[in-house]
């Protein structure tokens, strides 16, 4: 284990943050990737990252379980809601029924999705996604 | 097989007690080189520094010569990388360093390196159990949980851009999310979009039964033209002009069809793929019986 941080220690309901590079296909516009992760750079929020979201469920990668479960929210700034979903699925991971917000870039303008990200969850419900807003 | 390669390791970027952190654009750009390099990184708070049993974890961070202990779960390695003074290439270079010769999975790498995470995914919340997509495909990418419900058993065996069988699952309940277009995608799905999958089950249907039926057919027919004309191009030509009609009719890419095994072996691997669903079918349906409410 680190030893703690001083300056970005998240509080209990902070939600956690993960970013799909989508890396192995140019589904999401290259332009909306780059922005969000130069936003979340620039921030002082710790957040994960992860090359593709897809390739790691094909190999059902552990570490999808480890991002579903936890004690925190999480926002999961990636594709279309309900592919996300099915990925954890796939993985052996599946997200939980509340606490769970994706963000999807595919669809979003990098301001959006930035603003998503920052917006606070307004309540914890069924997996909300952005996939209302559009 | 190049999807079940274990992932090598996981970056941490670490800027919290006892390192300086680093330029928001060597932040960016560090984070961008490593995710298209294939790795995860996490910019670490304190949470989030916990690891995957047995994985390596590599720590990156301006120490100042002074690195932080860091204390590893049996079983796992860390290593911490002082990255002060250096560039973005230069940790990156440090990262593939500690990596080593383990493979692992790289986006637009070198050809034995590549592959597209292209394979279906089911929606949970859609999917019925029919077993239909089980039935239709030939490649072994499906199989049955324990409990009796469909499962992408073997993602890597899927051809890369064939969509087919999100075009036989009458609820629409198969994605491909590298796809170009919805709902296969994952986009929302339509009551539109129900009635046009299921149109195309119906004119697969019209084909003779399943799209592989019909390419049976079609091969027995360019085979019995081929001893009668002795002309491999004849016979090539018609065998082309019959799976161009096939691919637009189901989103089939040629190549898949033409990579497609002898009509005999077709033969036996529908027949087996349709045992396999009417067994997985019969036992979910039985199970749910048990499981009902109502059930004595």
């Amino acid at each position: 284990m680190l030893p703690a941080s001083t300056h970005n220690l998240p509080s209990s309901n902070e939600p956690r943050i993960l970013y799909c590079r989508c890396a192995f296909a140019q589904t999401i516009p290259d332009d909306v990737k780059q922005r969000v992760l130069e936003g979340l750079s620039e921030s002082d929020q710790p957040f994960e990252a992860v090359a593709d979201l897809c390739e790691m469920a094909a190999r059902r990668d552990p570490h999808l379980i480890e991002l579903a479960k936890g004690n925190r929210p999480l926002k999961i700034a990636a594709c279309w809601p309900r592919a996300v979903k099915g990925l954890f699925h796939l993985g052996d991971a599946p997200l939980p029924e509340s606490g769970v917000e994706i963000i999807n870039m595919r669809t979003l303008s990098a301001e959006e999705v930035l603003a998503a990200i920052a917006a606070p969850m307004p309540h914890i419900h069924p997996t909300q996604s952005a996939e209302a807003k559009q | 097989m190049i999807a079940h390669r274990p992932g090598p390791l996981r970056v941490v970027v670490y800027e919290g007690a006892g390192s300086l952190p680093l330029e928001a654009s060597m932040r960016t750009s560090l984070f961008a080189a490593l995710l298209d390099r294939g790795y995860a990184v996490t910019r670490a708070g304190p949470a989030s520094a916990d690891q995957v049993e047995g994985a390596t974890l590599v720590v990156l961070g301006r120490f100042a010569g002074v690195p932080p202990e860091v204390t590893a779960k049996s079983g796992d390695r860390v290593e911490v990388c002082d990255v002060t003074g250096k560039s973005c290439d230069e940790a990156v270079e440090l990262v593939e360093r500690v990596r080593g010769e383990t493979p692992m999975n790289r986006p637009g790498g070198v050809p034995a390196d590549t592959w597209k995470p292209w394979f279906p995914v089911i929606d949970p919340v859609r999917c019925t159990n029919c077993m239909q997509c089980l039935s239709f495909c030939l490649f072994d990418v499906y199989g049955v949980s324990v409990d009796h419900t469909i499962r992408v058993e073997n993602p890597s065996n899927c051809k890369v851009n064939c969509p087919a069988c999100s075009r036989v699952c009458p609820e629409v309940a198969i994605m491909f999310p590298k796809y170009h277009a919805g709902p296969i995608d994952g986009a929302p799905v339509s009551e539109t979009d129900v009635g046009r999958e299921k149109m195309k089950v119906d004119i697969s249907a019209l084909l003779g039964g399943d799209i592989y039926a019909r390419l049976r057919e079609r091969s027995a027919d360019a085979k019995t033209r081929f001893s009668r004309e002795r002309s491999s191009d004849a016979a090539l030509a018609e065998r082309r002009r019959c799976l161009t009609k096939m691919a637009d009719a189901a989103a089939i890419p040629r190549e898949v069809l033409d990579a497609l095994p002898s009509a005999e072996e077709i033969q036996r691997r529908s027949a087996e793929a349709a045992k396999r669903a009417q067994e997985a079918f019969a036992a979910f349906q039985e199970a749910s019986l048990r499981n009902s409410p109502s059930a004595p």
